[in-house]
């Protein structure tokens, strides 16, 4: 028998039954919710008169549409100004309390996005199925998980019955041996995979990122890239387990501890593909080649080196591409030829789950140190991921450093990735922003988005422009 | 959950690549707690002049003329031809929601996103998977002909033109299944309760820590 990789083994592990016309039912571990994609799902429960199947899964939290200023949190759900953001952040407290369902809500700590909630509390844990009405639940996959988003349906489907109907993903596994440069992030990596692939590249394959690189990053780094695997167009994207997933899990509030824990590192450590898994596609990148990433058009494909140039009309190989080029070149106010780092900002935006963990916020502060944002830029949102994180970098003093540079330290949500909230663009304002989507109007009507790197971020805001970190020596530090 | 068995309708055009859900169905529309409403608000930004926001009448906002589906000659569309990667980026089901509310029944395009393409078997919808010669064919017919319509048939997995051509398209025999007969999927499920049932007390045997953590 050939072997299996470890999206083979965690489909096996968690098969229900397998059907004669070829679909599947697969069993879920752990579903986490937040106010935007369960309403409706709720109510598709009670109209059908059935109760959820298991309540200790769940696990919810608000996070899209919440306010991130303070005083506007600090007056809690009903002080919410938005009226209809405030009856769909009650509907899920109400929802929650109903069935008895495990919430962090708006205030308590423990509360953040979903994707930096779920690893942070030990609810995600390595072996797991984990679905959440959000295409980035991709994210959790960094834990060895078989992770991904589902609608709202399938959101109702998992609550009446823990399982979901499935069918085996294609495997890709994206390599990427050697080691990346100073300055080279996580997000850059994911980024130019991105830009390898294009954002179907991984339709209908589960991805496992794997190579040296991968297995030098940290936990969250893991995070941010299979985060973007959705990017990809692959639902799934996972890092086998090492010493590192274990050490990340230990003493979190939802593992187990003791025997148990020993018990479950036991199973943990059987994650890996084995050495003779076959994979339907592979993909190898070079750490070597990936620099400091940035987006320059309307789809997380569309992105450059920040030393390159936009690319222009007549280097476009068909109709198709020349076309697409055209409409983002005009979406985006941009010229064709026109270097990178001659892109102007107007606003930044930190966080979102892709890179508002800890360690984001300490590499966009140790760029904000003893400098000031451009005087022409007119806002620039440090945005935590959670309450956790949020604390721990107040410990360190890093909300005093950004507060200091001129920068606003905001409360932890999904904030301007995707502007339900009042965080947003206004027409035609480029942000250099660490989220995972530069669509059309994603960060506001009209806005512009460039997707980078935390740290190539905090540099935009201190330069006013895009600029490579790497040679970033501006403001007066 | 709705039905689909065949549909002739007029073709409506959305001639890019990778159309995205926020391009569908825009954020500020999420805010809704029901699943229905969302078709006024369809394409919004690329529709309108102005901003929408949700719970405002769209019959008075400005359109934006040179919106192909603004045309007069595709008023009515029930059939949706698209480019490659339709749907892709954020899992939202209010993108079929907002199609179906509009009054599609079908879209076509040689390849879906994998998260939209499952949500829109949720609602009726059914997403048909052409070739790209194939979809540009129909844009051709479509463009040269005004009141362009095209018969889409599920049993026999065909999308048949008045010009002559039929086109087949695959899909999974479950899906295929639930949409014509308009099967409720959970219901389907649950009854294998018996099976989920069985499979949780052998997986909290190996695998304890699973089960009873979140409280």
């Amino acid at each position: 028998m050939t072997g299996r990789t470890l999206y083979d083994k965690l489909w096996d592990s968690h098969l229900v039954k397998q059907n004669s016309d070829g679909s599947s039912l697969i069993y879920i571990d752990r579903h986490v919710i937040h106010e935007v994609t369960s309403p409706q799902a709720f109510e598709g429960l009670r109209l059908a008169g059935r109760m959820p199947w298991r309540l200790d899964t769940n696990i919810a939290t608000p996070d899209h549409n919440i306010s991130t200023d303070k005083a506007e949190r600090d007056a809690g759900v009903s002080g919410m100004a938005d009226e209809v953001s405030r009856i769909q952040v009650q509907t899920l407290d109400d929802n929650c309390d109903l069935y008895g369902i495990k919430e962090f809500k708006i205030n308590e700590m423990g509360q953040g996005i979903v994707h930096v909630m779920g690893p942070e509390l030990g609810a995600t844990m390595p072996g797991m199925t984990v679905v959440c009405g959000d295409s980035h639940t991709a994210t959790h996959g960094a834990l060895a998980c078989l992770a991904h988003g589902i609608g709202t349906s399938e959101v109702e489907h998992v609550l009446a019955t823990q399982c979901l109907v499935a069918k085996k993903m294609k495997n890709m596994r994206v390599t990427v041996n050697g080691t990346v440069g100073v300055g080279v992030t996580p997000k850059d990596v994911v980024l130019a995979i991105i830009g390898k692939i294009g954002t179907a590249g991984g339709n209908e394959h589960a991805i496992e990122f794997a190579g040296s690189v991968f297995r030098d990053m940290s936990i969250e780094g893991r995070m941010t890239v299979c985060n973007m695997a959705i990017e990809a167009g692959a639902r799934v994207g996972m890092v086998a387990v090492d010493q590192k997933t274990i050490d990340y899990c230990e003493g979190r509030q939802f593992v187990p501890k003791g025997e148990m824990f020993d018990q479950a590192v036991a199973y943990w450590n059987t994650l890996t593909s084995d050495a003779d898994a076959q994979f339907d596609t592979e993909v190898e990148l070079a750490a070597e080649d990936i620099a400091p990433q940035v987006t320059w058009g309307t789809s997380p494909e569309m992105v450059s080196a920040v030393t390159a140039s936009v690319p222009t009309l007549d280097e476009q190989p068909n109709e198709e591409k020349r076309k697409g080029l055209e409409r983002a070149l005009e979406y985006m106010g941009l010229e064709g030829g026109q270097a990178i780092e001659s892109i102007h900002v107007d606003r930044v935006f930190i966080g979102s789950c892709t890179n508002s963990r800890i360690e984001d916020m300490r590499a966009a502060a140790a760029v904000a140190k003893g400098r000031q944002v451009a005087s022409s830029v007119k806002q620039v949102l440090i945005v935590p991921g959670s309450q956790m994180v949020k604390a721990q970098a107040e410990a360190e003093g890093l909300d005093k450093i950004f507060v200091d540079a001129g920068m606003d330290w905001r409360e932890p949500g999904c904030s301007m990735c995707l502007a339900m909230n009042a965080d947003k663009l206004g027409a035609g304002e480029h942000c250099a922003s660490t989220s995972n989507r530069n669509f059309e109007g994603r960060q506001g009507n009209g806005g512009r988005t460039h997707l980078m790197s935390p740290a190539m971020a905090a540099a935009a805001a201190v330069a006013g422009h895009i600029v490579d970190v790497r040679t970033f020596v501006g403001g007066d530090q | 959950m709705k039905a689909f068995t065949a549909h002739r309708g007029l073709v409506g055009p959305m001639d890019r690549a990778n159309v995205d859900t926020d391009m569908i169905i825009p954020k500020q529309f999420l805010k809704s707690i029901k699943r229905s409403g969302f078709g006024p608000n369809l394409f919004d930004e690329l529709r309108y002049q102005d901003e929408g926001q949700p719970g405002v009448d769209c019959s008075n906002r400005p359109l934006k003329a040179e919106f192909p589906l603004n045309f007069p000659r595709y008023k009515g569309a029930s059939v949706l031809l698209a480019r490659k990667n339709f749907g892709c980026g954020s899992s939202r089901e209010h993108a079929p929601w907002a199609l179906e509310d509009y009054g599609f029944n079908a879209v076509i395009a040689p390849s879906y996103a994998d998260i939209f393409y499952n949500n829109c078997f949720k609602n009726g919808l059914l997403p048909v998977i052409l070739t790209e010669e194939q979809v540009d064919i129909l844009f051709k017919e479509m463009d040269a002909e005004e009141g362009y319509q095209l018969s889409i048939d599920l049993p026999s997995q065909t999308v048949t033109t008045d010009s002559g051509h039929v086109f087949t398209f695959e899909l999974d025999e479950f899906r295929k299944d639930c949409l014509l007969n308009g099967l409720d999927e959970i219901g389907l499920t649950l009854q294998e309760s018996d099976a989920i049932k069985e499979y949780e007390v052998k997986r909290a045997a190996q695998h304890p820590w699973v089960f009873g953590a979140i409280k």
